[in-house]
């Protein structure tokens, strides 16, 4: 039977009866995607515009009520525009750059993101998730419309897998009834509690921490007048816990987040009144309507590896973190961009099976560094032992007066990208001066060219992008094309400090997701070769 | 490598020792404590070398 756990906010994805289900023996499919959440939604896009065929099955019609991720990050929504949607997503999200940290009563300090100029993304957008995953579902029906072969299944719930030599046989349950189909490479997108990581019993380690969040979105009623800003409480004295935090999204809807301890009555502290309760001691007396509220508690957990043979884990199957930073959602997408390109490569015999490995390091990085990074900020807002709780106050006070104490504030580190340090697939980083922002491993900086964005001409399939000097407009080895962006630094000094640095000239090699794979003071084409070589795991 | 000053840098030694405890006269345990924390956060920021810092936090946890 299949039994849905969450209500739809959009039902975007209806079930329609497949011919696979008619069929006797179990169709092959090249890829199959579990889990058309944000993560499996967007894996289906880089796959479709890489023109490979993809097939997305979601146990359910649509995208869940229910906000759960507000903060998207820049790096994030390049990704979402590599795909054909950061524009959309931006238009609708909430920009914010004030943030405000208060302990108990007093107001600690206030900061600004203070936006770098030369960007076409800010820093972070707020979006209710459902918003989010409706940009990538509306991209995916544009993209279905021009041909891409992509395809979504609503209410077909994967129920076993089987692993077999070059591919993993799944039945399927739907409304009709259970049927078979088989797929080459099977990705993994089916959410934190992964019933496929189960199914293969596969471990998920790491710590759970013991305490619970109540989260309740509100319409602000009347005239109360709350700022597009980001107010954290340290042991706010209004209402009890340990922290709360206030933000904006958009259509008036605030979001307030209260820390209330492990040994809480779901149940009971779910009632509209108890919400209410503490809603109305943290307002005072302002008029709200109750949009959405949920109870949840976190881990900070990762899989060993992402790759399992010919099954791929990407989001919060692959791993989870404490929402203090804002890096679930986020850091999926960079887990999409990184694998959608590798597994094209070697869907098309491009590039060996091996490549796929490095998903998982490059990723398992990813992950460490984002657990650690929530973690920390979790041990901050949460002290674990006395001595830690002395200390966290010590911050706080400073902080209020003393400027080098408010690095020391922890209330979340915001989502950053990850930059593959010694990644598996780095060539040279042999442009002397170069800046440290565009080394090797590091994903791309935005940057203005000639009234368009430098991001926006990268991304897809690997390219050379030169500055100040040229090379051939397009290169074939192998059968990977690499085609050439050339661009001037004259007069464009955000360029010349993101790309050039001390150097006089240079030659990037960008990877298909927008990573520099090496980098030089000028063009050699047996460099490129190499260089090209070792970032698709060639030997 | 820069290095921690162990050699004695303090110019009146005994001033300094009854200046320190005085700062915590009258106080609580909880109150001396938050001072001893805040003190340490404001002595560490002013060396800032973190070179230095580690052979101080090394120092102080041999017994
Ligand atoms: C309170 C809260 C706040 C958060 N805030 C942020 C934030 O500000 N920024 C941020 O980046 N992240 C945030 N996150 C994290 C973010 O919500 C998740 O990281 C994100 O939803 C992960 O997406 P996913 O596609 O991997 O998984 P999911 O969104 O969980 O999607 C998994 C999908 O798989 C389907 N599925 C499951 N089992 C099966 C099956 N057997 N067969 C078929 N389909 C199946 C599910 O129905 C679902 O549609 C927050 C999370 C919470 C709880």
């Amino acid at each position: 039977m299949l039994q849905d756990r969450y209500q739809l906010a959009h039902k975007v994805y209806p079930y329609e009866r497949s011919p696979d289900q008619d069929r006797d023996s179990a169709v092959r499919h090249p890829v199959v995607i579990v889990g058309g959440g944000p993560i499996g939604v967007a894996l289906a896009l880089d796959l479709g515009q890489q023109n490979i065929p993809v097939l997305v099955l979601d146990d359910h019609e649509g995208i869940g009520l229910g906000s759960r991720a507000i903060c998207f990050a820049k790096r994030c929504l390049e990704i979402a525009d590599r795909y054909g949607c950061g524009e959309p997503m931006l238009e609708k999200g909430v920009v914010w750059n004030l943030g405000k940290v208060f302990h108990k009563d007093a107001k600690v300090f206030e900061f600004n993101l203070l936006p770098e100029s030369g960007h076409q993304f800010p820093a972070f957008i707020n979006l209710q998730q459902p918003y989010f995953e409706l940009c990538l579902v509306e991209r995916l029906r544009a993209l279905q419309a021009e041909g891409a072969p992509i395809e979504i299944r609503g209410k077909n719930s994967v129920e076993a897998v089987d692993v077999r030599n070059d591919h993993a046989a799944l039945d399927v349950m739907t409304p009709d009834g259970p049927y078979k189909i088989e797929a080459d490479w099977l990705v993994a997108c089916d959410g934190a509690n992964s019933p496929l990581r189960d199914m293969l019993g596969l471990g998920f380690t790491g710590k759970v921490f013991q305490d619970s969040f109540l989260i309740a979105d509100i319409r602000m009623k009347g005239d109360a007048e709350f700022p597009t800003e980001r107010w954290f409480w340290f042991e706010p004295s209004h209402g009890e816990g340990a922290s709360t935090l206030l933000h904006k999204q958009p259509d008036d809807i605030w979001r307030v987040d209260f820390q209330i301890g492990w040994d809480v009555d779901r149940t009971e502290e779910l009632k509209e009144a108890n919400v209410r309760r503490r809603l109305d001691a943290f307002l005072g007396g302002a008029s709200y309507e109750l949009v959405w509220s949920s109870i949840y508690t976190f881990q900070c957990k990762r899989m060993d590896s992402f790759r399992h043979d010919r099954i791929l884990f990407a989001g919060d199957a692959a791993h989870q973190v404490s929402p203090f930073g804002a890096r679930g959602a986020n850091s999926g997408m960079q887990d999409v961009d990184n694998l959608g390109w590798k597994l094209g490569l070697v869907i098309q015999g491009l590039a060996p099976e091996v490549l796929l490995d490095t998903y998982s390091e490059e990723r398992v990085y990813g992950a460490d560094e984002n657990i650690l990074n929530s973690t920390r900020s979790t041990d901050f807002i949460t002290p674990k032992t006395e001595i830690s709780k002395i200390f966290r106050d010590a911050v706080l006070t400073l902080a209020r007066k003393a400027k080098f104490a408010r690095p020391l504030v922890n209330s979340g580190r915001l989502s950053i990208p990850c930059i593959y340090d010694d990644g598996p697939l780095n060539g040279p980083d042999a442009l002397e001066g170069g800046p440290a922002v565009t080394r090797v491993g590091a994903p791309m900086v935005d940057a203005p060219v000639d009234g368009a964005w430098l991001l926006g001409q990268f991304g897809g399939g690997f390219c050379l992008l030169t500055i100040n000097t040229e090379a051939p407009e397009i290169l074939d080895f192998g059968g990977i094309p690499v085609s050439c962006v050339s661009v001037s630094a004259h007069d464009n000094p955000e360029l010349g400090e993101r790309y050039l640095g001390a150097a006089k000239t240079a030659v990037y090699l960008i990877r298909p997701d927008q990573h520099v794979a090496a980098r030089w003071d000028s063009f050699d084409e047996t460099e490129v070769r190499k260089a090209l070589h070792t970032a698709i795991g060639r030997t | 490598m820069n290095t921690l000053n162990t050699d004695a840098n303090i110019a009146k030694p005994d001033d300094f020792y009854a200046r320190l405890l005085a700062l915590h006269e009258g106080k609580s345990k909880s109150e001396s404590d938050a001072i001893n924390a805040r003190l340490v956060l404001i002595l560490c920021n002013h060396i800032g070398d973190s070179e230095v810092l580690e052979q101080a936090f090394e120092l102080a946890c041999e017994n």
